[in-house]
């Protein structure tokens, strides 16, 4: 089965040809092949883990060998597919979390008449997340990687008619393009001193090779992951992406593709292990990413961009967990797996909310929603359970062993880490209740005429299924540490560290902070009445719903000097090297007019020039005795 | 008779011829100048032949002598046709190649 794991990306990638070339003949079923493509791909993803579970730990790696793809004397590169334990598990969230939200696609689409092509472009997404993780070298997983930006940008803009949407849809794609520099940059520097880029290579010739070397290709390899996983500086679009259908939040920008930068910096831990500066970067892109996020998802009133935010602080997190090395890494992906599931989970949930209130994105005009949609406020609120880290939910499991970890260390690195991780917690639990009381609680603020309504149970099913998974995966996965031994092979054996404070206070510390979060939320936005308007607010609360002014600060710092400087380089380029070349022109023309004025047409002139000329040469031969 | 003195000659015959050609708009007295001048150079080179007591210049002008008699021809042929498209044979009047 191992070799057959082609099937998962061939399946949906033939899937969304079809869907693509066969037109409006397919409208009819259309959605049904998109589902059973991403469904099968699951099923060919589960068969592969239960083969390798039955394997002992130091087989569970497979390569799969497809075809000769750049043969070179110097760059001879194979296509080939690396099964792994890393490479299965997000074979395992992609598949199972992807198919759950076609299925509820099929019915949340279901009034729009080109759901065909959404479908073909769910199924583009699946199969370039399959190839990014599945590739066994660098350039493979970037052809993935652009494969998911393309769909993330089709997906973005599925709604294009609409000017703003389709601008979102190019921002995304123009931010993701500064991150894909920094893994073309990372690419040419492993094939120049590390022989080569495929994985196997790359980790081989590792030792052989200078820190310095080794700290460039994991700042380069840091800011690709930055432009994928929205991280500061390149979070600015993921707010927008939130244009998007919610399924398409739900699946690329909350589950699945914002994860793989997380992916790619694991995937690269030997290159990180040599560089012990570019792992702090990590760690500090992280730190202070996932509270960045959080404070924006504190003030943000439309639901799905407090949801974007939360998406960009708790990938902060993962952030920050790949960059404390061993002890992390294991985590990362773990908190990434809980995340892919109660995230998912919460925007099918908002999507849920939408769907049965009139496609109304403002918490101020929710409230009191519990009672009119009970599925869709029960596993919403599993997922807000999960993700405060309440025990023994999911999150809990995941989000507080980061925690731990971010403590561990030396200096004052574990207390800024730890600390940002720590505040971070609280600042999640306040914004998550916030959104949640909101919405579920408090009195009901429907504009006129609303009738909220539960979903159909084609959106419900999937929703429940990730709510148990939000509820209880952390649990399953934590016992004994399977899912560390599990990753073990790939991330490798982490020694115990002690955390500088010992573990039982930062769990009540924890559990303090964001018990105090939701109480806060509770008072403000549970108990009291929230007002329909957003009120007149703080320039912090200000700064925070205008995205910490990210917009005005990349237009300031990039767009306006770029553009100043495009406008000069084509005024140098009018002046300069045009005025050189028609200058050029422009003078021998000169000096033909003047020239011209010679050609008298009179013979006898001409016959003057003649005889003078030659009264010259004689002078000149008998006078220089030639 | 110093033989100088007919390379003195010839050189007031070329200025003589030349002026001719520069001076006068009337095509048939500019040939003549040229005319003139030819010979002025024929009476040059017999000169020198003279002075250095070789053949060498005889022979040369004997040449000169061809060449004139066909460019004579070519010459009055070409004013002629000439005067026949222009009604005149001034040398100021076709001036087509002025730039």
């Amino acid at each position: 089965m191992l070799d057959l794991t082609w099937l998962l990306i061939a399946v949906p990638l033939a899937s969304s040809a079809v869907l693509l070339l066969a037109g409006r003949r397919a409208d009819s079923w259309g959605h049904w092949l998109g589902v059973a493509a991403s469904g099968s791909a699951f099923v060919v993803g589960l068969l592969a883990l239960i083969q390798m579970l039955g394997l002992d730990a130091e087989e569970r790696s497979h390569a799969v060998h497809l075809f000769s793809w750049i043969p070179g004397a110097e760059l001879n590169l194979d296509a080939g597919l690396l099964v792994d334990p890393l490479s299965l598990t997000f074979v395992m969230l992609v598949t199972f979390v992807g198919t759950l939200i076609h299925v509820y696609s099929v019915a949340y689409m279901e009034h729009d008449p080109n759901r065909r092509i959404f479908f073909a472009y769910l199924n583009l997404f699946v199969a370039a997340m399959l190839l990014l993780v599945l590739a066994d070298s660098y350039l493979l997983l970037f052809v993935g990687w652009e494969g998911v930006g393309l769909a993330s940008y089709l997906l973005i803009g599925f709604w294009n008619f609409k000017p703003e949407y389709a601008t979102a849809a190019k921002k995304a794609f123009v931010v993701n393009r500064i991150g894909d520099i920094g893994l073309i940059l990372a690419m040419g520097l492993m094939f120049a001193y590390l022989g080569g880029v495929d994985f196997e290579t790359v980790f081989a010739n590792v030792d052989g090779v200078s820190t310095a070397t080794l700290t460039a290709i994991g700042l380069t390899l840091l800011l690709a992951a930055c432009g994928k996983s929205a991280q500061f500086p390149l979070q600015s679009w993921l707010g927008d992406a939130m244009a998007g259908p919610t399924p398409v939040s739900a699946l690329i920008h909350a589950a699945t593709m914002v994860t793989a930068g997380v992916y790619l910096l694991v995937r690269s831990a030997p290159i990180l292990e040599g560089a012990p500066s570019a792992q702090t970067a990590i760690a500090a892109v992280g730190a202070f990413t996932l509270i960045l996020g959080a404070l924006i998802g504190m003030a943000k009133d439309d639901i799905k961009k407090a949801l974007a935010a939360s998406t960009m602080s708790q990938i902060g997190y993962m952030m920050l967990a790949a960059g404390l090395g061993p002890i992390g890494y294991a985590f990362a992906i773990f908190h990434l797996v809980t995340h892919g599931f109660f995230k998912a989970g919460m925007f099918l949930g908002a999507g849920s909310v939408m769907h049965g209130m009139g496609d109304q994105v403002d918490m101020r005009r929710f409230g009191a929603l519990r009672t009119a949609m009970v599925t869709t406020w029960v596993t919403f609120g599993l997922g807000w359970l999960a993700i405060l880290g309440i025990p023994p939910f999911s999150g809990f499991w995941s989000k507080d062993k980061i925690i731990e970890a971010a403590f561990v260390g030396e200096g004052a690195q574990p207390w800024i880490l730890g600390g940002a991780a720590l505040i971070g917690a609280g600042l999640t639990a306040f914004y998550m209740s916030r959104l949640f009381f909101m919405t579920f609680h408090g009195k009901a603020r429907w504009t006129d005429g609303q009738h909220p309504h539960e979903s159909p149970a084609l959106m419900t099913v999937p929703m429940i299924i990730l709510a148990v998974g939000s509820a209880f995966l952390g649990l399953f996965l934590a016992v004994g540490d399977r899912f560390s031994h599990w990753l073990e092979p790939v991330t490798g054996h982490a020694e115990h560290h002690e955390p500088v404070l010992p573990v039982p206070v930062l769990m009540a510390a924890t559990l303090i902070l964001v018990a105090l979060g939701v109480w806060v939320a509770w008072r403000k936005y549970g108990a009291a009445d929230v007002p329909e308007e957003a009120p007149a607010a703080s320039l912090a609360t200000i700064a925070a719903r205008n995205d910490m002014f990210q917009d005005s600060v990349n237009r300031a710092v990039f767009e306006r000097p770029g553009t100043h400087l495009t406008r000069t380089l084509v005024y140098a380029d009018a002046a300069v090297v045009d005025g050189a070349v028609n200058g050029g022109g422009e003078a021998w023309s000169k000096t033909g007019e003047v020239a011209r004025r010679l050609q008298t047409g009179q013979v006898r002139s001409y016959a003057a020039t003649m005889l003078v000329g030659l009264v010259i040469v004689i002078l000149v031969v008998v006078q220089g005795g030639l | 008779m110093d033989p100088v003195n007919f390379v003195i000659l010839a050189s007031i015959l070329f200025a003589i011829g030349s002026a001719a050609v520069l001076l006068r708009r009337n095509a048939i007295v500019a040939f003549m100048g040229v005319e003139l001048m030819l010979n002025a150079a024929n009476l040059a080179l017999v000169a020198f032949a003279r002075i250095h007591g070789e053949i060498d210049g005889q022979v040369m002008a004997f040449f000169v002598m061809v060449v004139a008699a066909a460019e004579v021809v070519v010459g009055l042929a070409i004013i002629i046709a000439v005067f026949r498209a222009r009604q005149t044979i001034s040398l100021d009047e076709p001036a087509e190649l002025k730039g």
